[in-house]
């Protein structure tokens, strides 16, 4: 076999994993025959830093794993059997993994360089957009959307054809699109990585959503911690326009769009509609009362079609394969595919896009390799700050915005966190309500306060003095704090506390009743001491004690300062010699 | 008052919603917002300065007090924070031996902040330090990530 192509995965996890040094290597490494070349993310995030050769046959193979030491191999074509992760031709561990995948938001994730439009083009780039602007009436489009079945991937799941004839259907002549690509749930990485991997699909995707409502001018409002993204982005627009993709008379044609890029200043209140236009006028992102909706009066109080990154990822595929082709996959009212990012304390984490109706269990288990070090699985989390944790019961539900709603939780955008036995539910439910509380722009009463207080009660239940009555308190806090709430961030924000309360109730109890956190998480409720007689004086939980709390000479027994331990369990996971006593 | 930002304030002259983009272009010039540069924006565009503090408070990338010379991010969204992040934090406060209330170290040479998610979940515990990003980060291999920065 010899390499003809080799491409190296540079985007924010790649490169978080060292791949700049792997291209660097590789760089002075290759001989001139071998092409060195630059992509993005095909998801395989726990194999970071990875590659892609295609050899003289034209195969494709990814290698993960790497460090700048595996250059020579490759430099001598012959890459290392026990870092293959997926192969076009042999057998390879990530095979099955990506078998169990349909690609469409994907599509060219970790395939093409997201900064060469030509490369783009090559894949069917831009087509779908020319035989709208060209053939295509905007009612037609229109039609195509709505009869694919695709609804909102920001989490809220509504009609997109239903809110495109929305705007469409408004009356004025100046109208705007907005890119919604203010990710903003912890724990989900979705649109980071489309944007980073694939800027154009996105430009696409908003160009015929612009020319079926009539729009001539659009914003894709981004989070300023992506500045990868926001580069990649506004090359992307930047050779579009010198293409002639965007631009004045499109094609030839009366259409018309100019894109710009605005930078989100953090604030996670934004993700919802209203608080981002309010946002890009230059104002504090507040929610204001829906109708009018953005569809009626939205930028500037004109007519405004909001869709989030992986909604417009979609179109041009859509358009260009038929509704029915898209809505060939997927289950009763939710159709098509959904990308998931799957992280926490899951064995092969990364994204993956599945057909709506794939169960939890096929994602974590098998498409996942199950948890990390072959421990107990205890929950996942959906949906982040607003969704919910699914215990191990219902890992058979299938995923689509119905049954996730049933269960407690919501699609959400896409964040998968999966959590073991040493996760604290409890500590979990007041992580989302800590976060939420921070985030409530102070609008509504019930959200602003009430969420503190839900978290003050939570942090009393860590510290071990909860009183049963607290359980009462919480519920009757969550239904007020989502019956009296404007927007989504406060009907959601209940919910973490909702579900761990509906599943994980033993918890709660053991909290209160029995002073006792049952993952050894909440740090007033543990504590950690030394064996004298087992200790060998090795030192390493003194070196990872992140407080310096433990004492002694090597070789000699140590010892833990009770008044400097903060019980974070450091010293008890590393220790070899089980010297450590957690109680 | 500085030429830099004057320029700042000059380019979005006349366009609507300029607000937000001048305060993050004034801050990548001088590291955070002053009260004299709220004053002089104000004096030059009209926005009252009401509403400029509005936003800065509002939004939590602006800053009201300088910051160390090398920004320390920590990741606090969920993946990092059940892999551990609690204890990055608790290490860097060790380490970096803030003063109590304060995030910038007292030689100016590191501010800490905790951020809400990076994005780089499969990586986590990661912090950022300035544009280089750190992934499963380990307590006690910090030191040796920060001794890079001077």
């Amino acid at each position: 076999m010899l390499i003809k192509e080799i491409k190296v995965g540079m985007a924010s996890c790649g490169l978080a994993a060292g791949a700049k040094d792997v291209y660097n290597a590789f760089h002075d490494a290759l001989p001139e025959t071998v092409k060195l070349t630059k992509t993005a993310c095909i998801g395989f995030c726990y194999a970071e830093p990875m590659v892609e050769t295609i050899d003289d046959e034209g195969v494709s193979r990814f290698y993960g794993y790497l460090s700048s030491k595996d250059a020579e191999a490759f430099a001598k074509h012959e890459p290392p059997k026990k870092k293959l992760i997926i192969s076009q031709k042999e057998d390879a561990p990530g095979n099955k993994k990506l078998a169990r995948q349909v690609r469409i938001a994907t599509r060219n994730s970790g395939l093409i360089d997201p900064d060469k439009i030509d490369q783009y083009v090559a894949r069917d780039g831009y087509t779908a957009f020319k035989k709208v602007c060209t053939q295509m009436d905007r009612q037609a489009v229109i039609d195509e959307v709505k009869n694919s079945g695709l609804r909102g991937r920001g989490g809220a799941g509504f009609s997109t054809g239903l809110k495109w004839q929305f705007a469409k259907d408004a009356p004025g002549d100046k109208k705007y699109i907005i890119c919604n690509a203010d990710e903003g749930d912890p724990g989900a990485f979705m649109d980071r990585n489309l944007l980073e991997s694939d800027p154009h699909a996105v430009l696409e995707g908003m160009a015929i959503c612009a020319f079926a409502v009539g729009a001539d001018e659009g914003y894709i409002y981004c989070r300023a911690e992506y500045p990868l993204a926001v580069r990649r982005l506004n090359k992307a627009i930047s050779d579009a326009m010198d293409k002639g993709y965007l631009g004045d008379n499109i094609f030839g044609s009366t259409f018309s769009l100019h894109l710009k890029v605005k930078l989100g200043a953090g604030a996670f209140v934004c993700g919802e509609e209203t608080a981002l236009i309010a946002s890009i006028e230059g104002k504090r992102g507040m929610p204001r009362l829906r109708p009018p909706f953005p569809a009626q009066s939205g930028l500037w109080e004109k007519p405004t079609n909001i869709n989030n990154v992986e909604t417009y990822a979609n179109i041009a595929w859509i358009i260009n394969n038929g509704a029915e082709a898209y809505a060939a996959y997927g289950v009763g009212k939710s159709r098509g595919t959904k990308v998931f990012a799957l992280a926490g304390k899951v064995k092969e984490s990364g994204l993956v896009e599945v057909p709506m109706g794939t169960t939890l269990r096929e994602i974590i288990f098998d498409i996942g390799g199950g948890i990390k070090n072959d421990r107990p699985f205890k929950a996942v989390q959906l949906g982040g700050p607003s969704g919910g944790c699914v215990p191990e019961h219902l890992l058979d539900t299938p995923v689509d915005y119905e049954s996730i709603a049933e269960i407690g939780a919501i699609m959400g955008s896409g964040g998968m966190v999966v959590m073991d036995d040493t996760t604290c539910m409890i500590n979990i439910a007041s992580f989302f309500l800590n976060f939420t509380q921070n985030e409530s722009c102070g609008k509504c009463t019930f959200c602003r306060i009430g969420t503190k207080r839900m978290l003050e009660i939570l942090q009393r239940i860590q510290a071990g003095k909860g009183v049963l009555e607290d359980i009462e308190k919480l519920e009757e806090l969550a239904e007020q704090i989502i019956n009296s709430s404007l927007c989504g961030l406060g009907k959601t924000a209940p919910n973490p506390v909702l579900s761990t309360l509906r599943y994980f109730k033993d918890e709660y109890l053991a909290h209160i009743n029995e002073k006792r956190c049952p993952a050894y998480v909440c740090r007033d409720l543990v504590s950690y001491e030394i064996n004298e007689e087992a200790c060998t004086g090795c030192t390493l939980c003194a070196r990872k004690c992140p407080v310096k709390a433990i004492e002694g000479e090597a070789k000699k027994p140590h010892r833990i300062d009770q008044d400097i331990c903060i019980s974070c369990g450091a010293c008890y996971e590393v220790c070899r010699f089980n010297a450590v006593i957690r109680k | 008052m500085n030429n830099e930002i004057l320029k700042v304030i000059k380019k979005y002259e006349g366009k609507k919603g300029s607000a937000i983009p001048i305060l993050q272009e004034v801050q990548e010039i001088e590291g955070y917002i002053s009260k004299d540069t709220i004053r002089d924006i104000t004096e030059h565009t009209g926005i009252p300065s009401a509403e400029l503090y509005g936003i800065v408070t509002f939004y939590s990338m602006f800053r009201l007090k300088p910051q160390g010379r090398h920004i320390i991010r920590v990741c606090k969204g969920t993946a990092c924070h059940v892999s551990g992040a609690d204890n990055i934090a608790s290490m860097l406060n060790t380490v970096l031996k803030l003063p109590e209330g304060e995030s910038t170290t007292e030689d100016g040479r590191f501010t800490l902040v905790e951020v809400a998610c990076l994005g780089c979940c499969s990586l986590a515990p990661v912090i950022m330090v300035n544009e280089d990003t750190y992934g499963k980060v380990e307590s006690d291999k910090l030191k040796k990530i920060l001794d890079k920065y001077e």
